[in-house]
């Protein structure tokens, strides 16, 4: 927002409460009211607002207060946000960032524990991304801040009190790019945002029983990286992919479509992709517990994948 | 300041029964005192002044209010062996003088009378209560937008005022118990608690039949019980137990109960205004004397969703009531501009525009039962909004009959006389000039609009829109401590000037319907119920795996996929 006059934020609680999990603190009292915009309770219409703004020229951050919430924008992000660029020949360029934190949480209730990147990953024009860690999380941004096309920046619940030292020095990181977290041998895991926490844990595991995970977060969500997903199924043979998406129609679902597509002659044996079950997420802890993939299942596939 | 000089035994009148006051005082204490209206000044009984004949007047006062404890500007002399009458007068204090008066009567009244306290506070404990009707006024007359408003007095019974208080202070322990299971982690993710707002609750309930529908957003603990949810079951579906309303699947968010006509219980803001006008379409649709109440807040009064549903309810006459709680608090933020202006306009009620609307005090239990009242049964009063012009007074020359409204014309706002000018049959009159711009003789006041029978008709069918002001203690949510955006000291004002449990607790008092050590033990008996339920709450398990597949479809249907002769099952979708 420093170095771009055009940069501006806008959302529910963002200006003066700072935002619900603390995002936009301070921003207000630094840049005021209107670079940091308090609105209400109508996401359809300031995500549509945003949209026109950068039409013009402005780059607003769209924060949904929860992904679940932007639902209610659906229309403006697809139609709009998606399309204008194409269906005006290229003649306006919608540098809008929408970002906000999606996935369970801890008991947050169905609609609030929804995982949106599989609803949004079909529209044509728009780019999406994961971060999961702090470093990850403000390059990211900077690279979503400073892209001329439409950025959704999934962001998780859980994933906000992470603490990490990250460098002093400028960075920006590539949007297209996915990350290696673990080289490894034996068989690649491929996963992003909390999940790749849960497929830690269970390297560990693993690594005591004698596996070599290679852990790579994916975190361009759309387009996926194929490049460093490709080169690691040519080294290990093997997939495995952990998400949070439902089983349908999530991005683990395009993902194992894409290698199954293009690496098939790499593989030793079928892709299998881990996700949570096809229910709206309860309210009860034990129950929530199940629908979300856990570490020992994990570990499990791994083991089943390595026979 | 209010003043209670402690009389000696040798009063000289009659022994005080149990049941009742001196009827003099009890007048006297009712009228000038205890009605709800805005306090009078001090008040200094004359006789007490003219039992001291020396001096001026200035120090015959002065020897008249000797010894007298001075609080809160009422000075009265009552015969102390009733407690209860010390109750009642005590009762016209603020909570802030009450607690240091409180111990120096109870001294007092121990000190003078002890031997009399006892039997008469055992004598009090349980009564029937008689069914007469009681007239209560509510604290504001009601705003109206293109319509009449309801008359402010309401009427009542002893029964129905003790049943208020007795729900209200359920669901204020209730909330305060959630509160404190929050805090213990017993409950998780989302909470929000609805104390301060029970009156609304309360006044609707008491207003509609079970046949009624209720449908609001995720503050629906409190409408959950007003509904015939049982405690067990609200703190069972909080902490996420199996017999919770929702079998522990729904959460805090997700309140139900068919049966009463609760319709939830919905986590996405303004997303339940529409399911509401979908309630009232099928009440249209199947015929039913019904209506819905469909409930948002006032950070919900900005959403889309709401105006497109009030249009089509419109238009297409949908028994459809729309809510507003406006508790003035939007999320985290407070209105006004200097923290984020919310809306442009803060008159919810007249956000309807065509359709009318009402204004009430929602913390007012009566104000709000006398609103959904008039809502409900809004289009079926016989008369319209406006009031009859007889036909002899009406223009000449006007030859439009009208049978069914006994050949009257009708004016929108009451109390005009129609002008003298000629109408001809079938024309509408929206866009006629003003009567005084015509020529010839003004009647003696001017009709504002004129309308014809159709349009009367339209405004009757319309059910108006109610904005409850209302105001909630706790923040948003249980992570927002509600104290960011607005001071302490405002919560404080609002709590001593507008609770609504309060306000029940005064007028049961002040109609001697309870003691003050009555409407203590109830509250003490609720919070052992609520306790109770918590502890059995506690102990109903956590929903068995199974339930995690139960209910996404129903039984039967969604999941399996057959083979071409559809006998043989293919496959099982995960």
């Amino acid at each position: 927002m420093e170095r771009d006059a055009r940069v501006c934020v806008m959302g529910e609680d963002v200006g003066h409460y700072g935002g619900s999990y603390k995002v936009t603190k301070d921003l207000a009292n630094k840049y005021g009211d209107l670079r940091v915009l308090d609105t209400p309770i109508a996401e359809n219409s300031f995500t549509g607002m945003a949209i026109g703004a950068a039409m013009t020229g402005l780059r607003p951050i769209v924060e949904g207060m929860n992904m679940g919430f932007l639902l209610l924008a659906f229309n403006q992000i697809s139609n709009n946000c998606g399309m204008l660029h194409y269906t005006s020949g290229g003649q306006f360029t919608i540098p809008v960032v929408i970002r906000g934190p999606g996935g369970v949480g801890r008991q947050l209730g169905a609609e609030h524990s929804q995982r949106l990147e599989s609803y949004f990953q079909s529209i044509p024009g728009i780019q999406m991304v994961a971060c999961s860690t702090p470093y990850n999380a403000k390059g990211l941004m900077k690279a979503a801040i400073r892209s001329e096309n439409p950025v959704i920046l999934f962001e998780h619940v859980l994933l906000y009190n992470l603490k990490e030292r990250i460098p002093d020095e400028e960075y920006v990181l590539n949007l297209e790019e996915a990350e290696m977290v673990r080289p490894g041998e034996h068989i690649t895991i491929l996963t992003y945002s909390r999940m790749r926490y849960h497929v830690m844990q269970a390297a560990k595991t693993l690594v005591n029983k004698g596996y070599d995970p290679e852990v790579i977060d994916i975190r361009s969500l759309k387009p996926f990286d194929l490049h460093t997903i490709g080169n690691s199924v040519k080294k290990t043979h093997r997939v495995l992919i952990v998400e949070e998406c439902m089983r349908t129609g999530g991005i683990g679902a395009s993902l194992t479509a894409a290698i199954n597509e293009y690496f098939h002659d790499y593989l030793d044996a079928p892709v299998v992709c881990l996700s949570s079950q096809d229910v709206p997420t309860p309210y009860a802890g034990t129950l929530e517990e199940w629908t979300v993939v856990q570490p020992t299942q994990i570990v499990t596939a791994v083991e089943q994948l390595c026979r | 300041m209010d003043s209670i000089q402690l009389m000696d035994h040798g009063h000289g009148k009659h022994e005080i029964t149990a049941v009742s006051t001196d009827p003099n005082f009890s007048g006297y204490l009712h009228n000038n005192f205890l009605s709800i209206v805005p306090e009078k000044s001090g008040i200094l009984l004359k006789r007490n002044k003219c039992k001291n004949e020396l001096g001026d007047e200035f120090s015959a006062t002065c020897q008249a209010m000797d010894g007298l404890q001075l609080v809160n500007g009422l000075e009265c002399k009552i015969p102390c062996n009733s407690s209860k009458t010390i109750g009642a007068a005590l009762g016209i204090q603020s909570r802030k003088e009450r607690t240091r008066i409180n111990p120096a009567i109870e001294m007092a009244l121990t000190h003078r009378s002890s031997n009399l306290l006892k039997p008469l506070s055992a004598a009090v404990l349980r009564r029937t209560f008689s069914t007469d009707t009681i007239t209560v006024e509510t604290s504001v007359p009601f705003t109206g937008h293109n319509c009449s408003p309801p008359p402010r007095t309401v009427e009542t019974t002893p029964a129905e005022l003790m049943s208020f208080f007795r729900d209200m202070a359920t669901m204020r322990r209730m909330e305060i118990a959630a509160d404190s299971l929050y805090k213990a982690k017993l409950i998780r993710g989302f909470c929000h608690l609805y104390d301060g707002q029970e009156a609304v609750a309360i006044g609707m309930e008491a207003a509609i039949t079970s046949k009624d529908c209720i449908i609001t957003a995720y503050r629906d603990h409190c409408l959950f019980l007003a509904r015939g949810g049982t405690l067990v079951e609200t703190f069972a579906e909080l902490m996420g137990r199996k017999d919770g309303c929702s079998k522990g699947k729904g959460g805090s968010m997700h309140f139900y109960k068919k049966e009463s006509g609760f319709y939830g219980g919905h986590g996405i803001v303004g997303a339940q205004v529409p399911l509401g006008c979908g309630l009232a379409f099928a009440q249209k649709y199947s015929k039913e004397e019904h209506v819905t109440f469909a409930m948002y807040g006032d950070g919900a009064a900005n959403q889309g969703q709401l105006f497109e549903a009030l249009n089509m309810a419109a238009l297409w006459d949908l028994p459809a009531i729309l809510v507003c709680e406006n508790n003035h608090l939007v999320l985290q933020m407070e209105w006004g501009r200097r923290n984020g202006e919310q809306r442009k306009s803060y008159a919810y009620y007249k956000r309807g525009d065509y359709v009318p609307g009402l204004k009430v005090d929602g913390m007012d239990a009566f104000a709000v039962k006398q609103a959904c009242k008039f809502a409900k049964e809004h289009a079926l009063k016989n008369g319209p909004i406006g009031s009859p012009v007889e036909r002899e007074s009406s223009p000449k020359g006007c030859r439009r009959k009208w049978p069914k409204w006994g050949n009257h014309c009708w004016v929108a706002r009451d109390g005009c006389r129609p002008s003298k000018e000629v109408v001809e049959v079938g024309t509408s009159l929206v866009g006629l000039p003003e009567v005084g711009q015509v020529d010839g003789g003004l009647p003696e006041w001017r009709p504002k609009k004129w309308v014809w029978p159709e349009e009367v008709v339209e405004l009757l069918r319309w059910w108006p829109i109610l904005e409850m002001d209302t105001y909630r203690y706790h923040g948003h949510s249980m992570s927002d401590p509600g104290s960011t955006y607005r001071k302490r000291d405002e919560v404080t004002g609002v709590r001593q000037e507008r609770d609504p449990l309060e306000r029940i607790r005064k007028l049961i008092l002040s109609h001697d319907l309870a003691t003050e050590k009555e409407l203590k033990d109830t509250e003490k008996e609720i919070r052992k119920e609520v306790d109770e339920a918590i502890a059995k709450a506690k102990e109903s398990p956590m929903p068995d795996p199974s339930e995690l597949f139960n209910n996404v479809y129903v039984k039967g249907f969604g999941v399996e996929v057959f083979g071409a002769d559809r006998k043989e099952v293919k496959s099982v979708l995960p």
